[in-house]
């Protein structure tokens, strides 16, 4: 760059110009064609005004796993000598007026709820809510099948978080290959990739509240994330490789285009959480397994996939050259392969791969935000280094690692908002141990 | 639009507290990365140990401020020398991992339930400035408009600013930062010279933690209450912002960069805000605003980074990168 003359390198400035426009413009047009869509289909409904006399309330909805409203179950809320209560109305809304802000103990008296409904396995009541700055607060019972709460014993619970974990680890594989394909190919380490992840997902529900076909509103997302890939190559990606830019001011920029792309969602989607269509799901046995058949699907969908993409690296051409460009883009190109074209497909089948693992995200959590990405991206990268950069077996099999760790630490007493803890905890371990990763060589570590 | 009260709130930000922190947090991000090539992405954890160690200090164990302020700079020393040692020998892009890794443990810490009665779990902590505002010499009364709690923070959290200022640009004159620079220019031309590259990059990862921590203090200070939402990934990431926007080798870079930041967003925030109360904006609203700026932000950093890496006042020779 610094030995370009200076006309060029200002013409080329100002294409690059454009084209990061062009990126923004791009994702921003696409979530403006489906965001209205969104807003006019999903409104937030409001408590209907109860006897408020206080400028303060607690409120919330009760509506059942099938979103029926579920009326006159009686709702108390506590602090010190202040006792409110409520009923909720036919829409499931109730609203308790509160004197001041602070911490309230609210109950859900559970004699009141209707046959066959009880609150979701797990749902803390009563429980202790606090006031951050707003008037309102609301509180949100979720309620499952009615299922009697048993005790399970530790080897059942053992076999049902394995499981779980397998599933939760092959959809962090899906992303976390992309990623590393990326990674082996261009050596950008992309910390936009949580963004992709949440791409797939916000679009599936916008184009679901289209009233498009669920079947078209996932194809359509897929095709989606592959575009993302696509423009962000074409436009950002490779106008930065040209100029030889190096890889860490590539990482940075990075951070740039996640941070922008975040709120870019945020922006049209809004800081709600909303469901995907199917989101709840019942439990089913499967001899030994208890599994929700959204996780069973998620496993068997992303274990298809990445066996689809392993036979087309291992077998096809095209798998040979992306695998080539990886070891030594140079050489790779001295024996006549197009090393641009093979970048542009991986960034594209990255971003496929991206929104499929975000869609899955979506329904492994439950539910859609406009920062679901970005939560899981740390858990990618620790795939990812388990598994050794650059290396797509790695991180398969760092990811299927990173999920099965996640999901066991609650089973040998770990608490749940520790789990992702454990599992950024052994990745330090291994750089201590193996710098490499498990699959990774040791020269790429330098 | 009341363009006077606009001009004059981003004027405030000018020498705002917070200003001052973003200053410090990242002057702690130009020694890692301007002088030592050290891509640390987890300042935001190193604020977190400061301010959590300082109020944890005061409030469970009740001490006094100072022994508070020393027990968090040596938390953060010791956070550094942790995340040191199994990356300092590895490539940048791994320490890069392991620190905003490290810095999200930190948080998922002090945010987990199980540790509500010393960390406060998500609401975090408050009431534990009483010390700091009991030495305030100012007795009551208004001082350029601000009452004498407000002018004492201002005061003190300058003064902190311009005397690490001053030291980091002492220590980058001296045979010190001259090694940590050639460091970041040739790590292997320096090692031939028999310099023990590892412990000068472990010094400089200190130094910059230690300045980070001290900038959470400076955080929460005024604040009076210290949450763990504050410090996530983004923190770190607007703080390479202001690193970028001031320039990357240089010591008034990261004030300059950090003024620039708060002012910039303040001012937008107002012009947005008026301009959608006074309807002539009507495709937004005010929390939409709100994202726009980071948006902003985000297309900032990449345009920085893109066509001036070396910022307002950095030299483009200096660049921790080729």
């Amino acid at each position: 760059m610094r030995s370009t003359p200076r006309g060029l390198s200002q013409r080329r400035r100002g294409r690059l110009l454009k084209v990061v426009g062009a990126v923004f413009a791009a994702v921003a047009a696409l979530l403006l064609i489906v965001a209205p869509a969104s807003q006019a289909t999903s409104p937030s409904p409001t408590p209907s005004p109860s006897a408020t006399t206080f400028q303060n309330s607690i409120s919330g909805f009760l509506r059942g796993d099938d979103r029926a409203p579920i009326a006159d179950v009686t709702i108390t809320a506590k602090k010190d000598d202040f006792t409110g209560t409520a009923k909720s109305s036919a829409n499931g809304a109730w609203t308790i007026g509160v004197p001041t802000q602070g911490t309230y103990v609210v109950e859900l008296d559970e004699s009141t709820l209707p046959e066959g409904i009880k609150l979701a396995e797990g749902q803390e009541n009563p429980r202790e809510v606090t006031f951050s700055q707003t008037s309102n607060l609301s509180v949100i019972f979720a309620f499952g099948e009615g299922i009697v709460v048993q005790q399970q014993d530790f080897g059942q619970n053992l076999i049902n978080r394995l499981v779980a974990g397998l599933s939760f680890g092959l959809l962090l594989a899906l992303a976390s290959v992309g990623l590393s394909l990326i990674f082996g190919t261009t050596g950008l380490t992309n910390f936009a990739h949580g963004e992709m992840v949440t791409l797939g997902a916000v679009l599936v529900f916008a184009f679901n509240a289209m009233n498009l076909p669920f079947w078209l509103a996932i194809v359509l997302a897929l095709l989606g994330g592959g575009l993302f890939g696509y423009v962000q190559d074409a436009g950002l990606w490779k106008p930065l490789r040209r100029r030889g830019t190096g890889l860490v001011p590539m990482m940075i920029v990075s951070i740039g285009l996640a941070l922008a792309v975040r709120y870019v969602i945020q922006f049209f989607f809004g800081g709600a959480t909303q469901q995907l269509p199917f989101a709840q799901s019942a439990e089913i046995q499967l001899g030994l397994i208890s599994i929700s058949p959204n996780n069973l699907w998620s496993l068997v969908i992303s274990a298809v996939v990445i066996a689809i993409l392993g036979i087309v690296l291992l077998k096809t051409r095209l798998g040979k050259a992306t695998r080539a460009v990886a070891d030594n883009p140079a050489l790779a190109a001295a024996s006549g392969i197009d090393v641009d074209s093979v970048i542009r497909i991986v960034w594209v089948t990255g971003g496929m791969l991206a929104s499929l693992g975000g869609i899955l995200w979506a329904y492994y959590r439950p539910g859609v935000t406009f920062d679901m990405g970005s939560q899981i991206l740390l858990l990618i990268f620790a795939g990812v280094t388990l598994g050794g950069l650059g290396t797509v077996w790695g991180a398969l099999i760092g990811s299927i690692i990173v999920g099965i760790f996640v999901e066991l630490t609650t089973v040998f007493g770990l608490a749940a908002d520790l789990k992702y803890v454990g599992a950024l905890f052994i990745m330090i371990i291994v750089l201590l141990i193996r710098p490499q990763g498990i699959l990774g060589r040791r020269e790429r570590v330098g | 639009m009341d363009f006077g009260f606009i001009f004059s709130s981003a004027a405030g930000e000018l020498f705002s507290p917070t200003t001052a922190a973003y200053a410090l947090a990242t002057l702690g991000l130009a020694v890692h990365f301007g002088y030592a090539g050290l891509l640390n992405f987890g300042q935001a954890g190193f604020m977190a140990v400061g301010a959590y160690g300082f109020a944890i200090s005061t409030l469970t164990f009740g001490a006094p401020f100072f022994v508070g302020l020393l027990i968090a700079v040596v938390c953060s020393a010791i956070f550094a020398l942790l995340l040191g040692i199994p990356t300092l020998r590895l490539r940048a892009d791994y320490l890069a991992i392991v620190t905003i890794a490290a810095a999200e443990i930190v948080r998922y810490i002090v945010t987990t339930n199980q540790l509500t009665a010393v960390t406060g779990s998500a609401n975090g902590l408050a009431a534990f400035e009483g010390d700091f505002y009991a030495m305030n010499p100012f007795p009551p009364g208004s001082y350029m408009g601000m009452n004498n709690r407000d002018f004492f923070i201002r005061i003190v959290a300058w003064a902190v600013v311009a005397l690490f200022c001053t030291l980091v640009w002492l220590l980058m004159r001296s045979p010190w930062g001259r090694v940590l620079k050639g460091i970041r220019e040739d790590e292997n031309a320096v090692r031939s010279l028999g310099k023990n590259v590892y412990a000068y990059k472990m010094q400089a990862l200190i130094i910059g933690g230690v300045l980070g921590a001290l900038a959470g203090m400076i955080f929460t200070l005024p604040r009076g209450a210290v949450q763990p939402a504050n410090y996530g990934t983004e923190l770190t990431f607007f703080l390479y912002t202001c690193l970028l926007l001031g320039g990357l080798g240089t010591v008034l870079g990261p004030v300059v960069g950090a003024m620039i930041f708060w002012v910039v967003l303040s001012l937008t925030q107002g012009i947005l805000y008026g301009l959608i109360e006074s309807g002539a904006i009507t495709w937004l609203n005010t929390v939409q605003a709100g994202q726009l700026r980071y948006i902003l932000v985000g297309v900032a950093l990449m345009l920085l980074m893109i066509f001036r890496p070396q910022g307002v006042l950095g030299n483009k020779k200096e660049l921790a990168f080729a």
